[in-house]
């Protein structure tokens, strides 16, 4: 049983490769979507049909498919990113198209009262965004966004098809050399499976912790 | 422009042989994931101890693990103990039962969100529990559930690119396979994404004809 | 022998007591109308009638069958029939589906039988012309007849109503009690649960008052609505006479 406890070792450097990738791309999607929920929202006609146009294109094209655009694609016109690098970009922009729908979805949750009362108190557009609506739609974020962070997780398991050694992909390199493969894909999804089950539970428990009356909002399944 | 036209052209025969095996392995996953949904979520809502808890562990354990894992598993492991499955027959049955999971949650959100004045007057006309689940209240379930469908529908177009790493002859594999020929790759992934783009869109609105369709008035 | 019986029925919902011991009989034909304060446990005791609400202890008797002990529930409660106060129509299914499925899908007779035992009762309660509509589009008042059509299409030996006046905006009230005294005249065996006091006292053979989760006093109309023996009676009446 030797070559468990260094397999083990092994996938624990994956899984580190696994949640950086996961958290970078998690970021830089949260950048890009804060600017088109934004756009889709309070944009004019044409900023809004863009950035609609942009959120509905990248959500119908497969992340394999994205992350081969961004690795093979872009080399051709003379920009070449490494696999790692490439992962968190198409994860990214990926990414900013669901987070961009959470975001709108939780802005024009925060209801018209909510706003006409902030108006009537002489807030300007800019303040009833920074006090009132802002801070209510963030609230209503929380669910969704952990939705996410497990849908990228479990996502940059398709990296391994660029050659990033994260988890799935160290654990074929055991299984070219061990030939046990149940034994050790099997650990890779339990690894998995308990940063996406801890995740989910932790914050389904601060969420009870924090939770004001009345506001308690159940995510999206998966989009 | 033209030289991608040219390519998408060029590509076309062969991609549109890859999106047959796509929509085969979407279609038949939703179908068998649905069978699989409407048992498990029943159990997780109308079952006893057990089947509940089987249910339940079931639905967590794939929801919480990727899909290519599950795929991996099915499609590399499974010879180890003498069962040898097709890379299609393999990309098949995960995505189904991947699929079972999700639409598992759907129904069973549905079947809550049935008041429960319908199981009363159901059981008070002398139903089973079972004749009423399958009666009343799962009619009225599946209703609900329409919109999830094509959530999920399109999801599995999407990641059924994932057969192509196990040999799948399926839209995105074949992309691949007339890129390496041409070295078009930016061309080539564009008309592969162009046509993901083309089908979904189309499946995005035939559905909504359809839910307009078997729509009832209250639901 | 008594069409039903119903003997020291005891229910509690954890450490609340609702039921404390009720004990009545009902003869075919009859109209017993349950009146009392809300929350008295009325509506618990029609649903441990039927064992849509399982009693901790007590018996229900059906022509001498006991439906807490029986093994086929199912089969006796084909015999009793239930109107909600929130009507609960198959939301999903039209008027004429909604009374045909339990003749048809319960009690297997054929489609055709069922319809037209379907199309009769609708008639009965007035509403042949919307069979096709389904519940969404009907009014509380319709809902509700398309509930007691429902109950009679399966011919049960009593129906139980539920409050079924009281989900009802005030116009609407007495198109159900119409149905109802129509009901009544021919012979249907009728347990009430209402707060429509003028109703209870032109149509029931015996009222039930009921506080508390016990039967505190029963007897003719003219007895419990006029001379009431129990002061606890007197007291609740005279309230409602106030409002």
């Amino acid at each position: 049983m030797h070559f468990l406890s260094s397999s083990i070792a092994v996938l624990l450097n994956g899984t580190w490769v696994t949640v950086e990738l996961t958290v970078t791309s998690l970021f830089l999607g949260t950048a890009v979507a804060v600017f088109v929920a934004l756009a889709e929202v309070y944009g004019n006609i044409w900023i809004k049909i863009a950035a609609t146009a942009y959120e509905r294109i990248i959500r119908s094209i497969p992340i394999l498919v994205i992350m081969f655009i961004i690795f093979f694609g872009f080399p051709i016109v003379g920009i070449r990113f490494d696999p790692f690098v490439a992962a968190i970009i198409s994860l990214g922009i990926r990414s900013s198209a669901y987070q961009s729908q959470i975001f709108r979805g939780s802005i024009l949750a925060v209801s018209k009262g909510q706003i006409l009362a902030a108006k009537s108190l002489g807030m300007n557009g800019r303040q009833t965004f920074l006090y009132i609506t802002l801070p209510q739609a963030l609230r209503f974020s929380i669910a969704p966004l952990t939705n996410e962070f497990t849908i990228v997780l479990k996502d940059t398991s398709i990296a391994y098809a660029l050659g990033v050694t994260e988890l799935l992909r160290e654990g074929t390199y055991i299984v070219s050399t061990t030939y046990e493969p149940l034994l050790i894909y099997s650990l890779c999804a339990a690894i998995y499976f308990v940063i996406t089950f801890g995740t989910n539970k932790f914050v389904s428990s601060m969420e009870r912790r924090f939770s004001i009356p009345g506001y308690e909002i159940r995510g999206v399944e998966r989009a | 422009m033209s030289h991608f036209l040219h390519v998408f052209i060029q590509g076309f025969p062969l991609l549109i042989g890859g999106l047959k095996f796509t929509l085969i392995l979407a279609s038949v996953s939703i179908v068998i994931g649905f069978i699989i949904g409407v048992f498990i979520a029943i159990e997780r809502v109308y079952g006893r101890k057990i089947s509940y808890g089987l249910s339940t562990a079931y639905v967590e354990i794939i929801r919480g693990t990727p899909l290519l894992v599950q795929l991996f598993i099915l499609y590399f492991s499974l010879p180890q103990i003498g069962i040898h499955l097709s890379p299609l027959a393999a990309a098949i049955i995960s995505f189904s039962l991947n699929s079972g999971a999700y639409q598992a949650e759907y129904i069973r959100g549905a079947l809550q969100a049935v008041e429960k004045g319908q199981m009363r007057a159901a059981l008070s006309l002398g139903m089973t529990k079972w004749q009423a689940v399958r009666m009343v209240i799962l009619p009225q379930a599946l209703r609900k559930v329409l919109p999830s469908w094509t959530n999920e529908f399109v999801y599995l177009i999407k990641y059924t690119s994932l057969a192509y790493l196990v040999g799948v002859p399926e839209l995105t594999a074949q992309g691949e396979f007339f890129a390496s020929r041409n070295f078009e790759f930016m061309n080539v992934f564009l008309s592969v994404a162009l046509l993901y783009l083309i089908v979904i869109f189309i499946i995005t609105w035939a559905f909504s004809a359809v839910e307009k369709r078997v729509r009832v008035p209250g639901i | 022998m008594k069409l039903l019986e119903v003997k020291n029925l005891k229910k509690s919902f954890g450490k609340k007591e609702i039921l404390k011991g009720i004990s009545f009989n009902m003869d075919k034909s009859e109209t017993i109308v349950v009146i009392g304060p809300s929350g008295t446990g009325k509506s618990t005791m029609l649903s441990c009638i039927n064992m849509l609400t399982k009693p901790d202890s007590g018996e229900v008797l059906l022509e001498g069958e006991d439906l807490v002990k029986t093994k086929n529930i199912e089969k006796m409660r084909q015999k009793i029939g239930m109107v909600f106060q929130e009507f609960n129509l198959f939301n999903h299914l039209t008027v004429l589906d909604n009374v045909r499925i339990g003749p048809w899908k319960v009690k297997k007779i054929s489609k055709d039988a069922a319809t037209e035992i379907a199309l009769k009762n609708l008639k009965k309660v007035g509403l042949e012309d919307r069979a096709n509509a389904y519940p969404a589009e009907l009014s509380g008042g319709q809902k509700q007849r398309v509930g007691i059509a429902r109950a009679l299409a399966m011919e049960p030996d009593l129906i139980l109503f539920d409050e079924p006046t009281s989900a009802l905006d005030p116009e609407l009230v007495g198109e159900v009690l119409e149905v109802m005294k129509k009901l009544a005249q021919e012979g249907m065996t009728m347990l009430i649960v209402t707060h429509e006091m003028s109703f209870a006292r032109d149509i029931a053979d015996r009222i039930i008052f009921m506080e508390n989760g016990y039967i505190v006093e029963e007897g003719t109309p003219d007895k419990i609505l006029f001379h009431p023996e129990k002061d606890r009676t007197r007291e609740f009446l005279a309230k409602f006479r106030r409002e």
